[in-house]
């Protein structure tokens, strides 16, 4: 029998139509607790520090990736860091445009030594440029929830 | 049969029914706990390997890439294996590979699950496990399977459900002595035959629970582990087998990719009387007739001989050959890769004279653990010996 | 009738064992922070929840194709491998045993023998139902030994299905059927 190449007959074509249901509930964790936590009360930045090789993780983990440190020492980094990378996004998940782009960036935090993910609000990607100072803009203390939406966005500083 | 490989570091996690802890964190609890027993550190591991079932599960797509960090692959030779249920003895035979054909000298194995993410309950996680257009429809849940193998061994050797019932109260009293152990509770066969009916023959009791967790194992090769430890635990086979995904078509009675498995592990250990040279046995028990199941494909007993054992107190502790001494998934927990993982750690322990409270009567000289998975047809062994 | 199994020594029905501790354990500290539903609940730690959108389309393939377009006609499709001798259902394109293409497409019929059932009392995600769903391996008359295939049984008081038990399909009108294994409804007792 040789590897059928196009369908001879329409309703052979037929597929059979499902879901899967996922629902997910995911704990922030040990080191996500704290990070969570401080955002949501204090409105403050923390990562772990790991000195042995003096690695500030931001978001915090309780282990050093590189050298398998037990990570103890929190501590608080500033809400605002440079700009690393950019990119405005045209497309939504659904595959179809959005209405209003988003610009979404990598920002490294002024003590952190790793980067975070987050959207850029209060300006256009004209405006934008690699290396640029950006900051925090946090939800009032009171619509706090302890996530990661708990910061609006990052928006660039007036120099 | 390759390089000698020894397993001379083991760590777990507590299993627990929902963790505070990431899958990440509950990897390196039991990585680190691994290496600081042994007195390793992560830059004299050459290679991890890591076991974790299905995505679903966590919530995250390709969560080998997502647990790297936790479990120490950082810049080193890393790949997870998975054959669902079967995955955690499994991975044993993956770093074994590893350090048996000479290309690495150390091996970091560890399994994770966090069954606790998916909700609103694990059980939907298994449901594409049925085939999508000929059984999906049908809107099957996973102790389907379970209740029809379950019903089928049963009626081919007409057994009793109190006689099956003896295993899961072995195994959850033995859990008691487990500090790791998620279900620490005394039962006995009125506990079970009372529990709630969920698909008959399968009643709540006679199913472990679900859980999150993770196990660690460091293996090395010999002259690696004659330098750190003064009671080495070798490996002495691996073996692992399947059978066909028609599952409808195949004999529910007997698991006879385990047979298979067993085989192959068997003949490179050189065990040829298992019943006279197995001292230990720690054979996959999610559900109580799985243990006996499993007893029987690993030909520790002959076909339909598993309950008879059981009731002659020959599987207990101080029995003459100790079953599920750990407590087993019915008792310590099933988070699933991690539980399979855990087995092999309580023959490290045993066999090294380490398991407290659990330490079985007779000093035990070599063991065996066996996991199973996929569509209840992979069988995944390891013989372990001093 | 199942047999009582007899024991020589009682050992096993005893609920606790007692056993001294025979080695000196290292002393280990185990980590992993448990919480209750509670916790989760009254927001004790910080979560965050998803809700996956999965839809998919799964061709059907060329066998169970055509083994769905035989159930749109009433029909059980199978299929014969002449070097191993087997007639198989569900269909396929090739033997798994001697890989190689099957040789035959082979109607059976839509009786059967009960190889294993179960009485369910819980959906997927473990909600209680009433009236138990029986499932059953089903080993199709026409094929060979132990071929069967996982469908549901009905019209049949509970406590009276047993194994070995013969059945046949209770098929959807004709009308009604759109080439899916739900065109058999359920499978009932042979007078
Ligand atoms: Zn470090
Ligand atoms: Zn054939």
């Amino acid at each position: 029998m040789a590897m059928k190449e196009r369908l001879t007959k329409a309703d052979e074509a037929k597929p059979w139509y499902g879901e899967l249901p996922v629902e997910s509930l995911y704990t922030a964790g040990i080191a996500g607790e704290k990070f969570f936590r401080s955002i949501q009360e204090k409105g403050v930045f923390l990562g772990s520090k790991c000195h042995k090789c003096n690695m500030v993780y931001v978001p915090p983990k309780i282990y050093c990736e590189q050298d398998f440190e037990k990570l103890e020492d929190y501590v608080e980094v500033a809400d605002c860091g440079s700009l690393e990378s950019f990119t405005c996004v045209h497309i939504g998940l659904d595959g179809k445009r959005l209405l209003e782009p988003m610009i979404v960036g990598l920002i490294n935090l002024d003590g952190a030594s790793t980067s975070i993910v987050h959207m850029l609000g209060e300006t256009t990607v004209e405006e934008l440029c690699m290396g640029m100072r950006v900051c925090a803009v946090f939800k009032p203390k009171n619509k706090r929830e302890g996530a990661i939406t708990d910061i609006l966005y990052f928006k660039p500083t007036k120099q | 049969m390759g390089n000698r490989v020894a397993i001379v570091g083991a760590g777990m996690t507590k299993f627990v029914r929902r963790a505070q802890e990431t899958g990440k964190e509950l990897c390196y609890e039991a990585a680190k706990m691994a290496l600081d027993s042994c007195d390793m550190n992560l830059d004299q591991i050459d290679a991890v390997a890591l076991g974790t079932a299905p995505d679903t599960f966590d919530g995250v797509h390709m969560k080998g890439e997502y647990l790297s960090d936790g479990a120490g692959a950082f810049g080193k030779p890393y790949m997870r294996s998975y054959v669902g249920g079967g995955t955690g003895v499994f991975s044993v035979a993956q770093g074994w590979y590893h350090i048996a054909s000479g290309l690495m000298d150390t091996c970091l194995v560890i399994c994770e699950e966090k069954m606790s993410s998916y909700r609103p309950h694990p059980q939907g996680a298994f449901l594409t496990i049925f085939d999508h257009t000929t059984e999906r429809p049908l809107k099957p849940n996973l102790l389907w399977i379970f209740a029809l193998e379950m019903n089928r061994y049963m009626s081919t050797y007409g057994l009793r459900k109190e006689d099956i019932a003896l295993v899961a109260v072995k195994n959850k009293n033995n859990a008691l002595d487990h500090p790791c152990a998620q279900i620490a509770k005394a039962v006995t066969v009125k506990d079970i035959l009372n529990s709630e009916v969920l698909a008959w023959p399968v009643q709540r009791l006679d199913v472990s629970p679900v859980s999150d967790g993770a196990v660690a194992l460091i293996l090395t090769n010999e002259t690696i582990a004659r330098r750190v430890t003064n009671k080495p635990v070798w490996i002495e086979g691996v073996g692992w087998s399947l059978e066909t995904s028609y599952w409808t078509n195949r004999d529910l009675c007997y698991p006879r990719y385990v047979e298979e498995a067993a085989r192959m592990a068997y003949k490179m250990a050189g065990v040829t009387c298992p019943r006279q040279q197995i001292h230990v046995a720690e054979p996959y028990d999610p559900f109580d007739y799985k243990e006996l199941h499993h007893m029987e494909g690993l030909m520790l007993c002959g076909k339909g001989e598993a309950p008879q054992m059981t009731v002659d107190g020959i599987t207990q502790r101080d029995g003459e050959l100790p079953v599920c001494p750990s407590g087993g998934l019915l008792g310590v927990g099933n988070p699933i890769a991690a539980a399979g993982l855990m087995k092999v750690a309580e023959l490290f322990w045993q066999l090294r004279g380490e398991a407290g409270k659990r330490q079985i009567a007779r000093k035990p000289k070599r063991g065996v653990a066996q996991a199973w998975g996929d569509l209840m047809q992979v069988g995944t062994v390891v013989v372990v010996g001093i | 009738m199942p047999k009582k199994l007899k024991s020589k020594t009682q050992k096993a029905r005893r609920t606790r064992q007692e056993t001294k501790p025979q080695s000196l354990t290292p002393n280990l500290q185990f980590m992993g922070t448990g919480l209750s539903s509670d916790d989760l609940k009254k927001g004790k730690v910080c979560t965050t929840y998803w809700i996956g959108d999965t839809k998919y389309a799964w061709d059907r393939g060329i066998a169970i194709g055509k083994y769905l377009e035989g159930m749109k006609h009433g029909k059980i499709l199978g299929v014969e491998c002449h070097k191993c001798g087997r007639k198989m259902v569900p269909p396929r394109i090739f033997c798994e045993w001697c890989f190689k293409p099957i040789d035959n497409w082979i109607e059976l019929f839509d009786t059967g023998t009960v190889n294993t059932f179960s009485l369910c009392y819980v959906t997927w995600d473990m909600q209680r139902v009433k009236n138990p769903i029986i499932p059953a391996v089903i080993e199709i008359d026409g094929a060979s030994k132990g071929m069967g295939i996982m469908h549901l049984l009905g019209e049949i008081d509970p406590k009276k299905v047993h194994i070995g038990m013969k059945v046949k399909a209770v098929w959807k009108s004709e009308k009604e059927r759109e080439g899916a294994i739900t065109d058999i409804k359920y499978w009932k007792p042979v007078k």
